[in-house]
């Protein structure tokens, strides 16, 4: 099954901007569905980046976070050819992560 | 020769001068479509000196410059990219029967988008490519797909996608049916509706880059061109049948069914104003 | 004392309290509202709020609570006839907005 993270990261000069695209639903608990049920909390609590083992980057995230989360940041110490995991983690237990070469 | 053709030349042209005569009162309201189009772009061109002709098709990104930077920023990873990626895998299956979505349309389905909508002189009506694609699905045994869910959203994002960059090309045959139904897109754009009393034209002709609520407006030139679009609002794809329909309640009338005889013939009227400008879709709004 | 009998049978009964609105005012009501909101249909011009004060009218009356019935069948009405007139003059006013 295709993955639901989409990362490109692009080593400019010292710094590694990293784009990042998530599928995921990020339920907040809070929405009633046409029926007026509650459509229950399903959203992801941790994001983590890593870089050679270390955590570059890191996430806590709760309802309010929308739907299919995009996340750009920049990060030091990093070269061209290097690998960066990206992995999560959300309230149900379930995972995905991915990794990928830094451009 | 010359003796033989000679009564017929008189004939002909006694005939033509009468013709001349005859046609000298001009006809009162004779649809001009092409002098509508020319003058729907006049119109932005001359309200928006500052942005070129082709960027109209961003639509509020054209109108605002703080907004155009967060959308590029985006673009590098557009949010549509899912339902992009899924209207491609749904174009390439195969129907129950065997035959596919490409043997539906010319050249495949890929790079038509912008020849839609036109107008089907057999059958006297517009053919959207929501109607279409539906059409398609139901002659070939499988069920209709919703106009306003995720689906039908994402087989037209792809199918938008082999489209860009490419001009809109709509054509109104000489058919008076034809003229009949781009003259009453034309009135239902611009006719006021719903307890709010706007019409079309109240936001996208008279405010574009200002504000309503929250939302930059979208000037009505080229805004059919971007779609399907994801709407961070609806966090998902939306088609255009979506996006009439929530325009409507949004003035509080009560919409007409998807794909309703008006709203076909609103997209044809649009869509030909529009005409020339590149498809930009599947886009992203707020 | 016949004058005095008239006149004050009269009194009486323009002093008349206000009788409870009864179902079949509800009915009266709601039937001419509805009427109205069809003709807009007809016209393709309704609007949400007819609709939702059409939806509170029923709900009111299914309660027996028939003033707050009519009073909703009332303003639906009022709304549906705003909306005929609006579909009705706009058939020839959008000519005025068209971009030439």
């Amino acid at each position: 099954m295709a993955s639901t993270i989409r990362v490109r990261a692009i080593a400019n000069g010292d710094v590694t901007e990293v784009q990042a695209l998530i599928q995921h639903p990020m339920d907040s608990g809070f929405v009633k569905d046409a029926q007026g049920q509650v459509i229950p909390a399903h959203f992801i609590q941790q994001l983590t980046f890593e870089h050679n083992g270390k955590r570059v980057f890191a996430a806590d995230w709760g309802p309010a976070v929308a739907k299919d989360p995009y996340v750009k940041f920049g990060f030091k110490g990093a070269s061209k050819g290097d690998e960066l995991k990206v992995s999560w983690i959300d309230n149900k237990g379930a995972s995905d992560s991915i990794t990928a070469k830094i451009q | 020769m010359r003796s033989v053709l000679a009564p017929i030349l008189a004939l002909i042209s006694a005939a033509l001068a009468a013709g001349v005569i005859a046609q000298a009162a001009p006809a009162a309201d004779t649809p001009d479509p092409a002098a509508d189009a020319k003058a729907f772009r006049d119109y932005f061109v001359t309200k928006f000196p500052k942005v070129k002709l082709d960027d109209f098709v961003n639509g509020p990104y054209s109108m605002n410059e703080d907004m155009r930077k967060q959308w590029l920023e985006k673009e590098e990873f557009p949010p549509y990219d899912f339902a992009l990626d899924a209207g491609k895998e749904m174009f390439a299956k195969p129907f129950k029967n065997g035959k596919t979505y490409a043997d539906c349309f010319e050249n495949g389905g890929i790079g038509i988008r912008q020849n839609f909508p036109y107008f089907d002189v057999k059958q006297g009506e517009v053919v959207t490519l929501e109607l279409a694609l539906n059409r398609c699905r139901t002659e070939n045994g499988e069920a209709p797909l919703s106009y306003v869910k995720d689906d039908m959203a994402s087989l037209t994002a792809y199918m938008a996608f082999t489209s860009r960059g490419k001009p809109f090309d709509i054509k109104i045959p000489d058919d008076p049916r034809a003229l009949a139904a781009y003259e009453n897109g034309k009135r239902y754009f611009y006719t006021r509706r719903g307890q709010l009393n706007f019409s079309c034209a109240s936001c996208h002709v008279q405010s574009p880059g200002q504000r309503l609520r929250a939302e930059i407006l979208a000037p009505a030139l080229g805004i059919l061109n971007a779609m399907p679009i994801y709407r961070s609002e609806w966090a998902g794809m939306g088609s255009i049948s979506r996006r009439f329909i929530t325009c409507n309640s949004q003035t509080r009338a009560v919409p007409e069914e998807a794909q309703s005889e008006d709203y076909r013939d609103l997209e044809y009227f649009l869509s030909y104003v529009s005409n020339g400008l590149p498809i930009s879709g599947p886009g992203a709004r707020p | 004392m016949t004058r005095m009998a008239l006149a004050a049978i009269g009194l009486i009964a323009l002093a008349a309290p206000a009788r409870a609105a009864s179902e079949a005012d509800f009915k009266a009501a709601y039937a001419a509202a509805e009427a109205a909101e069809k003709e807009a249909g007809s016209l393709r011009n309704q609007w949400i709020t007819t609709e939702a004060a059409l939806s509170a009218a029923k709900k009111a009356a299914a309660k027996g609570d028939f003033d707050a019935a009519i009073a909703s069948a009332k303003e639906a009405e009022a709304l549906a006839k705003a909306s005929i007139f609006q579909a009705t003059s706009e058939k020839d006013r959008w000519k005025d907005a068209e971009i030439h």
